[in-house]
């Protein structure tokens, strides 16, 4: 298992453990974390699973692919760390990622 | 006095659902006409996800949304559906006679015997940009369609997005308008390398001006934009803006179908489950947009749905004829109406 934490827009701390090879976005809507709405289920077609990836992790969770990027255009507030959660699957070596929940999605 | 255009089914909505609803109709010898606010037939499948394989289509191990499109149309196209594109449906109403008559946005009247609404997760609309305090230019000084382009002439005017709306606007409105401003997140964009080329050679000419940011604010009273704030990589520029053309994508929205006054059912329209009708007779509902207990939203659903539809709704609009179940394999009077026999 591998540790997941979100910090939704109020600051509040979702920590969950998260099972290798499902997606960070998955486990925000299994434990209803305020603010992840991922409206296309996870197809990288709607951009409202938008989130910002804790500033220690970025290079672990790594740059988004051209797909993804074109759907962050799509997104509310986009910065560099910015990224779709449901493109982010979770793996041994993000044990403790932290991402954050932006004020309002698409 | 308004034309009005006579059928015998009236369908709200040419997604994958509304298209089948063609060919099962149709095997019944009712003459259909679809309506869609997108430019162009599918629905989702075309607007979302054209690209993507669905892995279930009964028969198809693997399918891309958009050849699933194609497909159907090609397997109604026997039974000449007629489309009309860019337009909402807007209302709905019961005629004395027990037809229905439905109005367009732009106003056309189309009359119909029986209306099937295919409508999906609703019409199709732009986006409402991330941009605070947008709302009051909304439809003053912010569209999100260009009806007329001669609304643009002499205006300072931003375009915001990176696909093909943006782009072709852009080189399209750079004629009419006093100045034209391009803002997008990052120098890429998802639109026709052929028009990117013609933007960045136009603005090596300095015809228009193109601006790597998000537009973050905006400036004007009583609805008058003047100007927007554009964060880019250094630092925030103020920029003259007196029209403004979003481009951030479509979402679906319920829209008028809520004033129809048909029962809703959190958004969404119950039926039965053996006609697929309304609360209102002569009107049914398929596919994403209805209701039931066990509803799944998914193609194969809305494509049982519509079989059973088609059966309830012959009975409307040929009161009395017998209805005899035939296979498409083996009755020749339907291979006649696929014209796969000769007539
Ligand atoms: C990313 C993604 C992946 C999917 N994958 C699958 C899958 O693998 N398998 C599967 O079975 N399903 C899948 N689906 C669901 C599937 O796409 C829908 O079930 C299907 O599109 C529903 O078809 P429909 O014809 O009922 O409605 P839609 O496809 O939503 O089409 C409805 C149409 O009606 C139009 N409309 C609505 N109201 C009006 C109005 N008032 N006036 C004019 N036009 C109007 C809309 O603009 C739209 O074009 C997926 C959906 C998404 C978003
Ligand atoms: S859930 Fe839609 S893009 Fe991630």
């Amino acid at each position: 298992m591998t540790k997941l934490t979100f910090i939704a827009h109020d600051g509040t701390h979702f920590d969950m453990d998260a099972e290798n090879g499902s997606t960070v976005m998955e486990n925000a809507i299994r434990n209803a974390v305020p603010g992840i709405e991922a409206e296309c289920g996870g197809a990288c077609a709607c951009a409202t699973c938008h989130v910002y990836v804790d500033e220690a992790w970025t290079a672990l969770v790594g740059e988004p692919e051209a797909m993804e990027e074109d759907m962050l255009d799509f997104a509310y507030d986009v910065q560099p760390n910015s990224r779709l959660s449901c493109q982010i699957k979770v793996r041994d070596a993000l044990d403790g990622l932290v991402v954050r929940v932006p004020a309002r999605q698409g | 006095m308004t034309d009005i255009t006579k059928t015998d089914v009236l369908i709200v909505g040419a997604g994958p659902v509304g298209l089948f609803a063609v060919f099962e109709l149709g095997l019944f010898d009712m003459k259909c006409h679809l309506i869609d606010i997108l430019d162009r037939p599918g629905g989702q499948c075309a607007e979302l996800y054209p690209e993507k394989p669905i892995y279930d289509i009964p028969g198809w191990p693997s399918i891309s949304a958009q050849g699933l499109v194609d497909k159907l149309l090609e397997q109604i196209a026997p039974f000449k559906p007629d489309f009309t594109y860019n337009r909402m449906v807007s209302s709905l109403e019961k005629l004395e006679d027990g037809g229905f008559r439905v109005t367009t946005d732009e106003n056309e009247v189309f009359e119909a015997k029986v209306v099937v609404i295919a409508a999906g997760g609703g019409s199709f609309q732009p986006k409402r940009p991330p941009i605070p305090g947008i709302e009051p230019y909304e439809g003053k000084s912010v569209f999100y369609s260009v009806r007329r382009m001669e609304d643009f002439r002499g205006h300072d005017l931003v375009i915001v997005g990176g696909g093909d709306s943006a782009l072709d606007w852009t080189l399209n409105l750079q004629p009419v308008a006093k100045s034209v401003t391009l803002v997008h997140r990052r120098p890429e964009f998802r639109a026709a390398p052929d028009s990117v080329n013609k933007m960045y050679a136009m603005q090596e000419m300095k015809q228009l001006a193109f601006r790597v940011g998000q537009v973050t604010g905006l400036a004007g009273a009583d609805g008058k934009l003047s100007s927007a704030v554009i964060k880019g990589p250094d630092g925030d520029v103020e920029v003259p803006c007196t029209r403004m053309l979003p481009f951030f994508g479509l979402t679906m929205k319920l829209g008028p179908i809520a004033e129809w006054g048909l029962n809703l059912h959190e958004n969404l329209i119950p039926v039965d489950t053996e006609k697929f009708q309304t609360s209102v007779p002569g009107i049914f509902a398929v596919g994403d947009i209805n209701w039931y207990p066990g509803k799944l939203k998914l193609i194969l659903s809305g494509f049982h749905e519509v079989a059973l539809m088609a059966q309830a709704a012959k009975r409307i609009i040929s009161p009395g004829e017998r209805i005899v179940f035939q296979y498409t394999t083996s009755s020749t009077s339907l291979q006649k109406k696929l014209g796969v026999v000769e007539t």
